[in-house]
C-alpha cells in the first residue's frame, strides 16, 4: 500500500454572491495517491465537520467526468493540471508529499458565485434556450436509415457534441467568454443534415444570447481548448463566427 | 387492495395500437388548461416534459441539478437496444421482447415488455432526427453491436457515450419548449413531498437548494421521472445525488413500492481502492465484446497477468457458459466472479477482482480498432487504476448499478394513486428480476417520448379543466410543514458521527447482506443492525450549516434517512421472496452449480409494499400483482 501524503490546502470561501470572500488554509495528512482530487476534498469535509467546522461547497455529482458539475480552477488551471480530464478524474498520484494546492471557483461575471466554490452556470442553458436544438417534435421523425449521413461528418459531429458543460473554458479564458461552449453545440448540428435547416438563425441567436449573459468576446488566446476535459477544438468558433458574420451580411 | 395492472386485452401484437386507439383524448385547446409537473430530467423525466409541452400542456419540470442536462443518464455508457434487424441477423419486435421477459428471468409483465420492444424503433428515428451522433458504417447507415444477454446485434451506440448524447438531446428538446414557454424550468430544486387532495395526487413541496426556500406546488398530475436507489448501497456506480427521496416519500404518502430487492449488480466495474471510496465506476459492459474474463487456475497465482500462460487461465465464463461465453447477462457475470473470488482465486491487492482482457483482440484486429470502440474507456481506467489496459488487463469487479425496483405502476405508468405517474428507473416496471445491457434508455425513452404523453391524457381526460385547490389548502400546509420539521430535526440533533460516515455504514450492511448473494439469516441480521443504526442516526448525527442557505451535507442527510427505511424494505422483501430469480439470488434455492431455482408456482407475482408506518421498525403490507403468462413459456434460463 502506498503512504500517506500531506497536502496543504487554500481554498475559496464565500458566504453568498453579495458577501467578500477570502482564502481558508487547511493541511490535510491523510492523501493517498488512489484518491480522487473530489475524494480528497470529502476528506477534508469530514475532517471540518468532525471539528464542528463548516465544510466547504463544490459542485461534484457523476464523478466519472461525464455530467459536467465540477469546475475547479487548481492553482490557477481550470481541471488542474493533467489535460483532458475534469477535477473528478484527476488523482492525487499527479501529485506529491508536501504540495501546496489553491482552489478557487471559476471566476466570470456570468458565473456569479452561490457558495464557497459553487457557481451559477444557468447563463449556459439560457444559451441553448434560443436555439441549441433541431427542432423536431416527438413523433415527427423519419426512419432512422432514411437519411445517411457520411461517417466521417458524423464522427466529426461527435467530437463537439462531447461537451460536458462544465464551463472550464469560460475560467481559463481572459474575457471569460464562452465561445467554446456555443461553437461546439452549433458546429455538433451543423455537421448533420437535419441541423442545416437552421444553421443560420441558430447561430445568430445563440451567439446573441452568449453576449447578453455577460460573457467577453473571443480573442484567440486558445486558452478554452487548451483545458476543456474533452479536448475540443476550437475550430467551432472559427465556424461560429463564419456563420455569424455571414448571417449577419445575407 | 386490488392491484389492477390495466393491460390490454387481446394478442401481444395488438394490445398498444389497441389501448391508444381506446384511450380518451384531451382536445388541443383543453390541454393547455391542465398543469403538469415532472420531477427529475433524465431520459424518462426530460424526454416527458418536453414531449407533453410540445402537445400543449403546461410543464413544470423540476431537477436537483444545477442543470438538467447533468440528470444521472448522461453517464450510461453502453447503448440502447431496437429491433430494428438493420444488421438481418435474425431480430425482430418478438424477439426483443422475449429476450427482455427471459433476461428479467420471468418477473415482468409481458404486455409492458412487448410495448417496450415495439416502441424502440421510434426511439432510434426520434433521437437521429435530433442530430444525435449515433455511430456509423462507412455507407453513411447506423452501425450496431452486440451487447450481453442478446445473441443478435441490435444496440446504438454513441462511442462509450450513448446515454450523454441521447440525453442531450431530451435535453435540447427540453430547452426548446422552455423557450416557447410550454415548460416551467426549475433547476436545484429538491422534491421533499407529493400533496395528495381527495386521493388524487395535486402538487409537490420542494426545497430551493440555493435560498433553502420551501416552496408549493399545484398541479393536475405529478410525474416522478427521479431515478434509482442504488446509492442505498453508499457506493454505486450512481452519480453521487442520486437518491430514493422523492420516490420514498411518495411511497410514505400510500404510494406502493415494488420488488425493492430486484438491485442490478453490474459485472464490469473498477474495482475498490480504499475507505475514502467515494464511488465507483463501471466500464461499460460493451467490453465484454472483445474482452476476455478469466482468473488464474491457481490460488495466490502472484505472477504478473502476462505471464501466465493460457493453460493455466481460468476463462471461467467460457467454461461454463460456452454459448454465451463472455456476454451471459450482468446477473450471471457478476455472480461468478464472486464465485471465484470467494473460492480464493481472485486477483488483485485486495483479491477482490477479476481479469478483463484485450491481448486477443487487439492481436487480431489491431490496436487502432480497439482504441476507435473503446478508446474513451480504456483512458478513464487508465486514469483511474494507473495501469495500461493496452498493455495488461483490466481489473474489475461487480459494483450496485441498476434498481430494477421502484414505485408500483400499471400499464399506463400510474401509481396507486391517481394522477402520480413514475417513469424510468423510478418505477418497477419493465426488467422484472433483471434488466439487460442497453435497456435502460430503451426504457426511459419508450417512457419519456412515446407511453406517458399518451397515456396521461387519458387520466387527464376525467380531471375537470381548470380545477384548483390552490397552494393554501391544508394539504399543502401540512406536507410542508412536515418537511420543515424534518429539516429543523436534523439540524438540531447535533450528535458526534458525520452523515457519510453513517451511509458508508448503512452500504456495508446492505451490501453484504442484500448484495449479489442474499440468505434468510443474512437478511434478518440485517434488518436488526438497519433498525439499530437508523436509531442511532437519529440521535448521533450531526448535520453542519444553516437551513437557509446552500447546504450540500443537508441537502445528503435527508437522502440517508430515507436509504434507512428503505434498506429495511429491501431486506423485507427478499426475506419474503423465498426464490432465486433474476439479481435475487437467495443461497438457500440454488442448484448444485450455483444456478438460480425459480419457483413460478409461489412467487410468479410482482411484490408491491404498502407503507404502514415506522417506529423502531418499518410496517409494510404486502400485496401481490400475479404475472400471467399468456405468450411465453417459463423456462429455467439457461446460457450455457
Amino acid at each position: 500500500m502506498s503512504k500517506d501524503m500531506t497536502i496543504h490546502l487554500k481554498y475559496w470561501k464565500q458566504a453568498g454572491p453579495d458577501v467578500p470572500g477570502y482564502f481558508e488554509e487547511y493541511t490535510l495528512d491523510t492523501v493517498n495517491e488512489h484518491m480522487s482530487f473530489l475524494e480528497m476534498l470529502d476528506v477534508l469535509n469530514e475532517e471540518l465537520q468532525l471539528q464542528g467546522k463548516e465544510p466547504v461547497e463544490f459542485d461534484y455529482d457523476c464523478r466519472e467526468g461525464i455530467c459536467g458539475s465540477c469546475n475547479l480552477v487548481i492553482n490557477g488551471q481550470a481541471h488542474g493540471p493533467k489535460s483532458e480530464v475534469a477535477c473528478c478524474q484527476l488523482h492525487m498520484r499527479n501529485y506529491k508529499d508536501g504540495d501546496k494546492i489553491t482552489i478557487e471557483p471559476p471566476r466570470a461575471a456570468a458565473f456569479p458565485i452561490i457558495k464557497d466554490l459553487v457557481v451559477d452556470r444557468s447563463a449556459f442553458d439560457r444559451i441553448i434556450e434560443v436555439g441549441g436544438y433541431v427542432s423536431v417534435k416527438t413523433g415527427s421523425a423519419q426512419e432512422a436509415n432514411a437519411l445517411p449521413v457520411e461517417k466521417e461528418k458524423s464522427d466529426e459531429a461527435f467530437e463537439y457534441a462531447a461537451c460536458i458543460g462544465c464551463g472550464a473554458c469560460v475560467a481559463a479564458c481572459p474575457n471569460a467568454s464562452a465561445s467554446l461552449f456555443t461553437g461546439a453545440k452549433l458546429a455538433h448540428l451543423n455537421k448533420f443534415p437535419q441541423g442545416e435547416v437552421e444553421r443560420s438563425n441558430r447561430a445568430v441567436a445563440m451567439v446573441d444570447q452568449m453576449k447578453e449573459e455577460g460573457f467577453g468576446d473571443c480573442s484567440n488566446f486558445a486558452e478554452c481548448e487548451a483545458v476543456c476535459p474533452k479536448g475540443i477544438s476550437i475550430s467551432a468558433i472559427a465556424e461560429m463566427r463564419r456563420d455569424y458574420m455571414k448571417a449577419l451580411v445575407s | 387492495m386490488k392491484l389492477d395492472s390495466k393491460a390490454p386485452e387481446g394478442p401481444l401484437e395488438e394490445k398498444w395500437r389497441k389501448h391508444k386507439k381506446e384511450m380518451k383524448l384531451v382536445a388541443p385547446n383543453n390541454k393547455r388548461k391542465y398543469e403538469v409537473i415532472v420531477v427529475g430530467t433524465g431520459l424518462a423525466g426530460g424526454a416527458a416534459a418536453a414531449s407533453m409541452a410540445e402537445l400543449g400542456y403546461n410543464v413544470k419540470s423540476f431537477c436537483i441539478q444545477d442543470s438538467a442536462r447533468r440528470a444521472h443518464s448522461i453517464a450510461a455508457q453502453g447503448g440502447i437496444n431496437a429491433a430494428k434487424n438493420y444488421p438481418n441477423d435474425g431480430d425482430s419486435i418478438w424477439r426483443l421482447f422475449y429476450d427482455t421477459i427471459k433476461g428479467g428471468d420471468y418477473r415482468s409483465r409481458e404486455a409492458n415488455v412487448y410495448r417496450l420492444a415495439e416502441v424502440a424503433n421510434e426511439i432510434i428515428d426520434q433521437a437521429v432526427a435530433q442530430g444525435v451522433p449515433f455511430a456509423r458504417e462507412y455507407g453513411g447507415l447506423l452501425a450496431n453491436r452486440s451487447f450481453g444477454g442478446a445473441q443478435v446485434s441490435r444496440t446504438f451506440y454513441a462511442r462509450g457515450q450513448t446515454g450523454q448524447q441521447l440525453l442531450l438531446g431530451a435535453y435540447q428538446a427540453m430547452m426548446r419548449q422552455v423557450n416557447e414557454g410550454g415548460i416551467e424550468y426549475h433547476p436545484r430544486h429538491e422534491m421533499l413531498d407529493v400533496v395528495i387532495i381527495d386521493g388524487q395526487a395535486r402538487g409537490i413541496i420542494t426545497r430551493d437548494l440555493v435560498s433553502g426556500e420551501l416552496k408549493r406546488w399545484e398541479a393536475d398530475a405529478v410525474v416522478l421521472a427521479t431515478g434509482g436507489y442504488g446509492n442505498v448501497f453508499y457506493l454505486s456506480t450512481n452519480a453521487k445525488n442520486s437518491n430514493v427521496t422523492a420516490a420514498w416519500r411518495a411511497h410514505k404518502k400510500g404510494a406502493l413500492f415494488a420488488n425493492p430487492c430486484y438491485v442490478q449488480v453490474h459485472p464490469t466495474c473498477i474495482p475498490v481502492s480504499g475507505d475514502y471510496q467515494s464511488k465507483l465506476t463501471l466500464m461499460s459492459e460493451s467490453l465484454r465484446n472483445d474482452g476476455r474474463v478469466w482468473v488464474p487456475r491457481k490460488k495466490g497465482d502472484d505472477r504478473h497477468p502476462n505471464d501466465i500462460p493460457d493453460d493455466e487461465r481460468f476463462y471461467y465464463l467460457e467454461e461454463k457458459y460456452p454459448s454465451f461465453g463472455n456476454l451471459v447477462p450482468r446477473d450471471v457475470a457478476s455472480r461468478n466472479a464472486k464465485i471465484v473470488c470467494d473460492e480464493g482465486l481472485g486477483v488483485g491487492p485486495t483479491g477482490l477482482s477479476v481479469y478483463l482482457d484485450f491481448r486477443d483482440v487487439i492481436k487480431r484486429d489491431g490496436k487502432e480498432t480497439v482504441a476507435a470502440k473503446y478508446g474513451n474507456l480504456f483512458d478513464m481506467y487508465e486514469n483511474i487504476a494507473g495501469e495500461n489496459p493496452y498493455e495488461q488487463p483490466m481489473r474489475i469487479y461487480p459494483a450496485v448499478h441498476y434498481t430494477m425496483g421502484g414505485l408500483w405502476v400499471d400499464y399506463n405508468l400510474m401509481t396507486n394513486i391517481p394522477g402520480l405517474f413514475a417513469t424510468g428507473e423510478a418505477n418497477f416496471s419493465d426488467h422484472g428480476a433483471n434488466r439487460l445491457g442497453a435497456s435502460a434508455l430503451m426504457q426511459g425513452l419508450s417512457d419519456g417520448y412515446f407511453v406517458l404523453p399518451a397515456t396521461i391524457g387519458n387520466y387527464l381526460a376525467d380531471v375537470k379543466p381548470g380545477t384548483r385547490y390552490g397552494t393554501d389548502h391544508n394539504a399543502f400546509i401540512e406536507a410542508e410543514k412536515a418537511a420543515q420539521e424534518q429539516i429543523d430535526k436534523l439540524l438540531n440533533i447535533n450528535g458526534k458521527r458525520t452523515i457519510v460516515d453513517f451511509h458508508r455504514t448503512l452500504g456495508k450492511i446492505v451490501w453484504d447482506n442484500i448484495g449479489i448473494a442474499r440468505n434468510k439469516e443474512g437478511l434478518e441480521k440485517a434488518i436488526k443492525e438497519i433498525q439499530e443504526l437508523r436509531e442511532e442516526f437519529w440521535t448521533n448525527v450531526y448535520v453542519p450549516g444553516e437551513k437557509n442557505n446552500y447546504n450540500k451535507y443537508l441537502e445528503f442527510a435527508g437522502r440517508v434517512a430515507d436509504f434507512f427505511e428503505l434498506a429495511e424494505l429491501m431486506a423485507k422483501d427478499a426475506l419474503e421472496r423465498e426464490e432465486s430469480c433474476g439479481c435475487h439470488l437467495r443461497e438457500e434455492y440454488q442448484s448444485e452449480e450455483g444456478e438460480a431455482i425459480r419457483n413460478d408456482e409461489d412467487f410468479s407475482y410482482v411484490a408491491a409494499w404498502e407503507f404502514k408506518g415506522v417506529n423502531g421498525q418499518l410496517q409494510e403490507e404486502l400485496h401481490k400483482e400475479n404475472l400471467e403468462f399468456e405468450f411465453v413459456e417459463l423456462k429455467q434460463r439457461s446460457y450455457k
